[in-house]
């Protein structure tokens, strides 16, 4: 499956639009002007944006505490995330989530989400939902590899392949679970290994590199259209920057580090091969870093001059109905 | 099938379980993202050659599966899967009714509860909607000791943006559980076992009883008796035993623990100036002590004596028989405890 040009452009720029985003949060962070916990998930864009190319509003993504990236891709607005982080009423939750909850349902986005494991089975109802209406839509969770050792995880899969649920698996595999490396709580080789206890499709890509996740994440997100059945969808990559934003950094070799972000940049890879292969020209990516650029400005400002909530907001929205 | 019509006919007597199970039929038949999942809820009644007739661990959903043969899910024993499933099918579109067969199977599976569908509203900014009904059966009493007796509604009525509603007769069960189906928040919805298998009068058709009402079931004026689930007959029965004493005593059955009908308890209270509440549950941290601080709280004018908890006894659920109804309330404390007071 090859990316047409209009796809590529759009790849770029949620790719670079997550890059900008986390970066800047860490410089905000950094100037002591964001509070709260917030997870980067620098290294990984590549992942969120091939396989959110392939989906509609109507199709539900669940998340990770490592979100950003998949709110972004998914269509979620880069002002209302970033005057979220700010704590504003005029964020995509109104100040009441924070980076960890960042959800917009209309976007099919189910939220990011600070318990690990947990978006496994929102997604797998989503495709419940998906199924029984006949809405033609998939349900997508994405979490880390430290999340496949959840309960929730072999649960979520026992019953999507049981009930060939239009589900997609898809594992971001940091090599890193926290601060501990993933070979020294999993003892599968690779975690798509685990789809065979479940009678389920599983497939490897390299996560780094865009036209792989785009090309098998189409053909899986495809697949589970078509009402075949789920698939787990391990993709290699490894997390640029800490665990949280502030992360000292001192278990890890930065030797290690240096040879993923020197040469497995997905962005840097991703500009070599479009522009080595004429599909997109070098000075079409730079307009567009300038166009992102300017919307993260201008977001960071509209969200430092929104109000906050008023204190008597606080108890709505407990219930539906009181 | 269902009674189609919104009056309620002629009541006759069936038990708390069958009057369960007509108003998952109703809700099934008036709404299809109605589903119900849960393990064994059909049993061997998927199968061409097997019966329909398990249902569940209760038999409350026996039959239905033929009824609603794609409104009926069995799902394999993973109360986390299932909980989680059923959180994201009600966020995207579907109304599902789970059936977690007993409460205290909730330490497998409480954060889709806890920190999944209590919160998405209120996190996401009132932009979601989470019609989730978890059924479970709650209480002691089976002699089904420790891991299958607990009455721990206490800990879902303690987090905001759940709701636990617990029927003491078979009629409020029905109309309970068709407002909690319909109710866009998620609602606990418990079945004592001291009450699935006691038959009351219970209309026909389709009918809800409103989230968040107590009742008064028996009007006295000398003592309030605060009840929940299975402890509204015993309150009864002891303020039967009371009247031939000329002591009069008045039953507030809670029907939802949350949210608490606050002011049903305290009107109750300032009517009669004494307030003994009765809970399954452990003492601690309890429904019992809540409406007793409320009592202090907001009604301490009206106090002319202590608020006294009947509770069960702060220990595990004991196997046999001797030592499980030394645990339980009972009549005979309850009895005991407005004597005190009076």
């Amino acid at each position: 499956m090859q990316p047409t040009p209009e796809i590529l452009q759009v790849a770029y720029r949620t790719m670079r639009t997550i890059r900008s985003f986390e970066e800047k949060l860490i410089e905000l962070v950094n100037q002591g002007k964001l509070g709260g916990f917030l997870h980067a998930c620098i290294g990984q864009e590549a992942i969120a944006a091939a396989v959110c190319a392939h989906l509609k509003d109507h199709d539900y993504v669940s998340s990770t505490h490592r979100g950003h990236g998949h709110c972004i891709a998914k269509g979620v607005d880069v002002r209302g995330m970033m005057a979220e982080l700010f704590g504003r009423s005029t964020g995509t939750c109104r100040g009441r989530g924070g980076s960890m909850h960042i959800a917009d349902i209309e976007k099919g986005m189910l939220g990011a989400n600070g318990i690990v494991g947990a978006g496994i089975p929102l997604a797998t109802g989503a495709a419940l939902t998906a199924k029984l209406k006949k809405t033609g839509g998939v349900g997508v969770a994405m979490f880390g590899d430290g999340a496949s050792n959840q309960g929730a995880f072999h649960e979520s899969l026992n019953m999507a392949a049981n009930w060939q649920l239009p589900a997609v698996y898809v594992c971001e595999n940091n090599g890193w679970g926290e601060f501990t490396p993933t070979e020294f709580v999993v003892p599968v080789k690779d975690i798509a290994e685990r789809a065979r206890s479940y009678a389920m499709n599983s497939m490897i890509a390299d996560g780094m590199d865009f036209f792989d996740v785009y090309a098998k994440a189409g053909e899986v997100i495809a697949r589970a259209r078509r009402g075949d059945g789920p698939t787990l969808l391990e993709c290699k990559t490894y997390r640029f920057t800490g665990h949280y934003v502030g992360d000292p950094l001192v278990y890890r070799v930065k030797a290690e580090a240096d040879e993923w972000i020197n040469n497995r940049d997905p962005l840097k890879l991703f500009e070599a091969r479009v522009t080595g292969e004429g599909l997109l020209a070098a000075d079409n990516l730079r307009s567009i870093d300038e166009e992102v650029t300017e919307r993260i400005t201008e977001a960071v400002k509209a969200a430092q001059e929104a109000p906050f909530p008023d204190p008597s907001e606080l108890m709505q929205d407990v219930y539906a109905v009181n | 099938m269902s009674g189609q019509s919104n009056q309620p006919r002629e009541p006759r007597e069936i038990p708390t379980a069958f009057a369960i199970a007509e108003a998952l039929r109703i809700a099934m038949a008036s709404d299809p993202n109605v589903i119900l999942m849960g393990e064994d809820v059909a049993g061997g009644g998927r199968r061409p050659e097997g019966t329909d007739e398990m249902g569940g661990i209760m038999s409350v959903t026996r039959g239905l599966i033929s009824e609603f043969p794609n409104q009926v899910l069995d799902t394999p024993i993973s109360e986390m899967g299932i909980l989680g499933t059923a959180v994201g099918a009600a966020v995207t579109g579907l109304r599902p009714v789970v059936e977690l067969m007993f409460m205290d199977f909730i330490g497998t599976c409480l954060d889709p509860l806890l920190n999944q569908a209590s919160k998405f509203r209120y996190m996401f900014g009132g932009k979601a909607r989470i019609p989730l009904t978890v059924r479970t059966v709650t209480g002691a009493g089976m002699q089904a000791a420790a891991q299958h007796s607990q009455s721990l509604y206490w800990m879902t009525a303690g987090i905001p943006g759940l709701k636990t509603v617990i029927p003491s007769n078979a009629a409020d069960a029905k109309g309970l559980l068709l407002a909690a189906i319909r109710c866009d928040d998620p609602v606990v919805f418990c079945e004592p076992k001291g009450i699935l298998f006691l038959s009351t009068d219970v209309p026909e058709g389709d009918y809800e009883v409103p989230i968040g009402k107590a009742k008064i079931v028996r009007v006295g004026s000398d003592v309030s008796l605060v009840g929940m689930g299975a402890t509204v007959g015993m309150a009864l029965q002891a303020a039967e035993e009371l009247a031939r004493d000329g002591i009069s005593a008045e039953v507030l059955d809670l029907r939802s623990l949350a949210p608490l009908d606050e002011d049903a308890i305290l009107t109750t209270l300032a009517k009669t100036g004494r307030l003994i509440v009765v809970d399954e549950a452990t003492p601690r941290c309890g429904i019992a002590s809540d409406v007793a601080a409320l009592c202090v709280d907001k009604g301490f004018d009206f106090l002319n004596g202590p608020v006294r908890r009947v509770t069960a006894a702060m220990c595990p659920v004991p196997f046999t028989r001797v030592l499980e109804e030394a645990y339980m309330p009972s009549t005979a404390r309850i009895v005991e405890a407005v004597r005190s007071l009076i």
